[in-house]
């Protein structure tokens, strides 16, 4: 079991798996014109698929940034612009049955998982027709019937969720596996030690997703983390880890698909870092004042979309009227949203006292 | 120590009193407990007692003023005491006593003379202050809420009460046994059986205001209620008019007088127990309109208006129908010389569950009286007058007498009203009934 | 009806649901081979396995948020805290996570879970070990609060909470373990959620004690019946929900309220239901509410000194007779 693991370190995912876009080592100035070299399996309309969610939810929180500023859009809107590849490339590997679940950060998760982006605006305007109803808004988004398990606040607190949820998995002899999404500062709290242990001691089918895109909130990672390689510290549980281009779509489905199948098979859990970027602020009420305009552009350079874009053409599997195609839908999907949340009425006032408790006691 | 003696509330109400006489003068020993002035309320006059012990030190308002309710109107304290800071406190409208003595008295104590120490007693009470402190220093009354509420049912005057509590809180024990040193409360009356109904032994008992049940208004009744005060004002009333064979009351009443020439029986004494009689079989119109329920009272308390130089106040019979005739025709007589002498306490003017006004002493054939709020009824009594009436299809002359009820139709309707009113006048034609009750 | 211990009425019930609900199943530590810390779960292991009885490391935030992720995904766990002062390391997945799962997702995660354990005053362990927070989880809207004060109760309630679909913190006296009294066998015997329950009838003061002054409290009750004073003691059992009405009830009769608790007296369950009587008795009181509770110090480890800091028979009864002017 230890030399298992052991080979699935960073180090040795390249030599096992042979992918490029799977990384050795954290990037401090990644390439801005890699491309991802590895074989492409999926056919054309799953790779459309998912270039579609990807300019989808990049329109959808371009559009929510607009929301936002017009104060369509209440509280904290932390946005995943920059960081699309991520998502849709992990939960591209998914069953419908399969589990999500994830911090703050997730309207693109929760779209790519599907819920549908009319559900999650609406739950942005804190509107009846939200997917949480209106009562949770953007760090909490919920939808049961996509096994969609929410967004949650509290930094790291889904880390133990997401490994009782795998849990639960295993106990319903399910092959149903968890992907527990959490950005690199979560790391350094108890819950994510103490859900990795549990995981790997019992074998659970939950499948770690470090987003790490090197900001918790203001604090860059060399300032708050000892050792900074996030996938180094599944050793520390005998895990198997995997260390990705998070700006790489392929790459990203590539590892999740290794791992869902490590989960399916077997129940073992997986920590996978996938080093991204975020763009926009850490939330709409960012000042930005922690990082530079070039060090933005430079990961801009290397944006998913582009990048995803660039090798489907070069694969001949895209075409311009494709991508024209695919943003005149994306636009018409977005402006739906927008119409169905400002339709939407506001939660009746009796929704205030609802779902306290599922079995209420009258007194 | 010094106390500030203050304007009581006398009457429930009460907002200012007048002094009419000060039972004592500057310089004269009060101890707690004893009369220290007689005040005038807009009801009676009533005693003051004084509530702590000393030398009446300083008197602040002279006979024939007045004064709103707390303004302290005398200073109590030790012979030799300072009293400068409790005369600073006064407010500068009250205006000190302009007798030919008394300014003297203030100018003798300037008020900067002695060094400002905070007055003690005119201090709110705290609440962790030891409980030998007397609550009732600053003139507030420590009352528990239950004790209150009890008070206010059973008709207790806590201003009669010292408490046993904390700073003389009066607390429910204290309710309790001021109600047992009243006699027996009254008997829960007996269900109505027929026409009549069980006597009780009631000899020298003393009666509270009437227990009761309250009965939620149904909808009807609410509907009822809401649309007759739009037409007719806060408590509409309807009217309805009997005239009743007097023959033998008018004997009854002569035969009794020939029994207790002392007594004087008035034909009001009789109405007054008929009345009750009656209520008691119709327990609809023994009833008060409180907002959301529709008040049902135990007993009759019967209210007799009775004309005083200060205008009309009206004295209670309680328990009326418990109470013998000749009972209830003593006290009426002892009540209605006490309202003349405006002596009366508050409780025996407040809370009657059904009045009676007789104006046919002033030759009065018959009128309409207004209801007294919130009883449900009163009833205008007219003079008895010799009249022809039809008797067995000839017409005779006889004693007859016309009475109208004033009805507060948010309670009764008009059909219940008459068959009390035929109740009534059942009895009264056939006043006999009264002994057998 | 048989006689048993709190520790053997809570191991009946917990074996009577393992046995009626596949979902259900109990972690954490020291439940399964040591037998339970405090012996609550012996033989549980033996008769279930381990699948269903599981042994947890000392990793309190993450088995109680795994439990509550199980929860969202169908299973029923009872969660086991050795003793209720380490669910402090754990509250956020309680509060946050526990709490809020059916609102904030609105109605879609219920989140069917026990957490249970022992809490209140130990015997001399000092300070981290010997304390009462209750009153912390009943402040939270979405969690239920439980503390039993007999083995019928603990019984009947426990499996009532276990059946709930709703967090339940369910907190036994650590003292009361082996306190004994008649159960039923019943396995279709439990007691609702939500019900107190008047453990001694009175005319004179109401006593309101809940967990290990219930019986301090019955015990006052019985001295002060010695003489001539009649008190009714009344057992909220479960704190939120809170059956304020069969309070208030009683103290409309009594006229006159103590409330008894372990715990320090500031903001506590006491100090709530205080405010309750005061908004819905006033007009019934004949004397303020009085608290008797813990000293507001941390629990001191000398024998002397603890006992001093919680309340005892002598303490309820000199409060009774102060409400009652005695």
């Amino acid at each position: 079991m230890s030399s298992q693991t052991t080979e699935r370190m960073p180090k040795s995912n390249t030599s096992a798996g042979g992918a490029a876009g799977v990384l050795d080592a954290p990037v401090e100035d990644p390439k801005p014109t890699q491309v991802p070299s590895l074989t492409i399996e999926e056919d054309r309309e799953t790779l459309l698929k998912i270039l579609h969610q990807m300019i989808l939810i990049r329109r959808f929180e371009e559009k929510c940034a607009e929301s936002y500023s017009l104060g369509k859009i209440g509280g904290f809107c932390h946005l995943y612009i920059g960081q699309e590849a991520v998502g849709v490339g992990a939960i591209s590997a998914l069953r419908d049955d399969d589990y999500v679940i994830t911090s703050y950060r997730e309207h693109g998760q929760a779209i790519a998982k599907g819920i549908s982006p009319e559900a999650v605006m609406a739950e942005l305007y804190g509107k009846a027709g939200g997917c949480s109803h209106g009562k949770g808004g953007s760090m909490h988004l919920f939808d049961k019937d996509v096994n969609f398990l929410g967004g949650h606040g509290i930094v790291g607190g889904q880390i133990p969720l997401g490994t009782g949820i795998a849990f639960a998995s295993k106990y319903q002899e399910t092959d149903k596996v968890t992907l527990c999404f959490f950005g690199e500062a979560a790391v350094n709290q108890g819950a994510f030690h103490e859900s990795l242990n549990m995981a790997q001691l019992w074998k659970l089918p939950c499948i770690y997703i470090c987003e790490n895109n090197q900001y918790g909130m203001g604090t860059s990672l060399a300032r708050a983390m000892s050792l900074q390689n996030v996938s180094q510290k599944a050793a520390a549980y005998e895990m198997a880890a995997e260390f990705v281009d998070g700006m790489d779509v392929l790459a990203m489905r590539r590892v999740t698909q290794r791992a869902i199948k490590r989960a399916r098979e077997s129940y073992l859990p997986t920590l996978i870092e996938a080093r991204t970027y975020r763009y926009m602020g850490h939330s709409m009420s960012d000042p930005g004042n922690y990082r530079t305009r070039a060090e933005i552009e430079k990961y801009q350079e290397r944006d998913p979309i582009k990048v995803f874009t660039a090798t489907l053409k070069e694969n001949e599997l895209l075409s311009d009227k494709d991508i024209a195609d695919i943003e005149s839908r994306v636009k018409e999907q977005v402006e739906r949203s927008v119409r169905f949340a400002e339709e939407s009425p506001e939660p009746d006032p009796s929704e205030l006292y609802t779902n306290v408790y599922a079995n209420p006691i009258e007194n | 120590m010094a106390t500030q003696v203050v304007m009581p509330k006398l009457s429930p109400t009460m907002e200012e009193g007048q002094l009419s006489r000060w039972l004592k003068k500057e310089g004269d020993k009060v101890s707690m407990g004893e009369p220290l002035a007689e005040i005038d309320t807009d009801k009676a006059t009533m005693e003051m007692q004084a509530l702590s012990n000393g030398v009446l030190r300083k008197i602040l308002i002279n006979e024939g003023e007045s004064a709103p309710l707390g303004q302290p109107i005398a200073i109590i304290g030790e012979p030799d005491e300072d009293i400068s800071s409790l005369l600073k406190e006064v407010p500068a409208k009250a205006p000190p006593a302009p007798s030919a003595d008394a300014p003297k008295e203030s100018e003798a104590a300037p008020p900067e003379a002695v060094e400002a120490k905070p007055s003690q007693s005119s201090a709110p009470p705290q609440a962790s202050e030891p409980p030998t402190q007397s609550g009732r220093d600053d003139g507030r009354q420590l009352v528990s809420p239950i004790a209150a509420r009890m008070a206010a049912e059973a008709g207790v005057n806590l201003k009669s009460l010292q408490g046993s509590g904390p700073g003389g809180r009066i607390v429910k024990r204290d309710i309790e046994a001021a109600m047992k040193s009243k006699p027996a409360s009254a008997p829960r009356a007996a269900a109505l059986r027929g026409a009549v109904t069980p006597r009780s032994d009631h000899k020298g008992a003393v009666y509270g205001p009437s227990g009761y049940r309250d009965e939620p208004l149904s909808e009807m009744r609410r509907t009822i209620a809401r649309r007759l005060v739009t037409s007719l004002g806060p408590v509409p009333h309807f009217f309805l008019t009997s005239e009743i064979d007097m023959e033998r009351a008018a004997d009854m009443r002569v035969a009794i007088n020939e029994l207790y020439p002392d007594l004087k029986l008035s034909v009001n004494d009789i109405i007054v127990k008929v009345a009750a009689a009656a209520l008691i079989q119709h327990p609809q119109v023994n009833a008060s309109f409180q907002d959301k329920t529709v008040r049902y009272y135990e007993h009759a308390d019967i209210g007799v208006a009775v004309a005083t130089e200060n205008g009309l106040i009206t004295p209670i019979v309680r328990a009326a129908d418990q109470k013998p005739l000749l009972e209830i025709a003593s006290e009426v007589r002892e009540l209605a010389e006490r309202a003349r002498s405006r002596k009366l306490k508050p409780e025996e003017y407040t809370g009657a569950t059904f009045s009676i006004s007789n104006l046919g002493m002033f030759g009065i054939d018959e009128f309409t009286a207004v209801i007294n709020p919130p009883e449900g009824a009163i009833l205008a009594v007219g003079a008895m007058t010799p009249r022809p009436v039809a008797r067995d299809k000839e017409v005779v002359v006889r004693q007859t007498m016309r009475v109208t009820m004033s009805c507060d139709h948010r309670v009764i309707d008009g059909a219940v009203g008459a068959q009390f009113l035929r109740t009534f006048k059942q009895i009264m034609e056939n006043p006999m009934y009264v002994f057998l009750n | 009806m048989a006689v048993m211990t709190m520790r053997d009425a809570l191991n009946q019930a917990l074996r009577e649901e393992l046995a009626r609900d596949k979902s259900v199943f109990l972690m954490g530590e020291e439940v399964g081979e040591y037998q339970g810390a405090y012996k609550v779960t012996r033989g549980l292991l033996e008769e279930f396995g381990p699948k269903r009885v599981i042994d947890t490391p000392i990793t309190e935030l993450g088995f109680t948020g795994l439990g509550v992720g199980a929860a969202m995904a169908g299973l029923r766990p009872i969660v086991e805290f050795m003793t209720f002062n380490f669910s402090i390391l754990a509250t956020d997945q309680i509060i946050n996570s526990a709490a809020k799962m059916l609102y904030m997702s609105g109605g879609q995660f219920k989140i069917p879970i026990v957490f249970r354990g022992p809490g209140g005053s130990a015997y001399q362990v000092s300070s981290q070990h010997s304390q009462s927070i209750e009153s912390w989880y009943a402040y939270i809207p979405g969690l239920k609060v439980v503390m039993p004060s007999t083995p019928a109760d603990a019984k009947g309630l426990l499996k009532s909470a276990i059946r709930d679909d709703d967090p339940v913190i369910f907190i036994e006296q650590e003292r009361m373990y082996g306190m004994k009294g008649e159960v039923p066998e019943d396995e279709d015997f439990s007691i609702p959620l939500g019900v107190a329950e008047v453990k001694r009838e009175g005319t004179d003061a109401t006593i309101v004690a809940r967990s290990l002054m219930v019986p301090v409290a019955l015990k006052a009750a019985e001295e002060l019946a010695k003489d001539g004073v009649s008190c009714e003691v009344i057992d909220p059992r479960t704190i939120r929900p809170l059956d304020i009405n069969t309070i208030v009830a009683s103290v409309k009769k009594t006229n006159r309220v103590v409330i008894a608790e372990e715990s320090h007296p500031f903001a506590s369950v006491g100090a709530e239901i205080s405010a309750e009587i005061n908004e819905r008795a006033f007009d019934y009181l004949d004397a303020p509410v009085k608290r008797v509770s813990g000293i507001d110090v941390p629990m001191p480890y000398a024998k002397n000194l603890e006992r001093m800091a919680v309340p005892d028979v002598a303490e309820i009864i000199a409060a009774v007779r102060a409400v009652a002017y005695l």
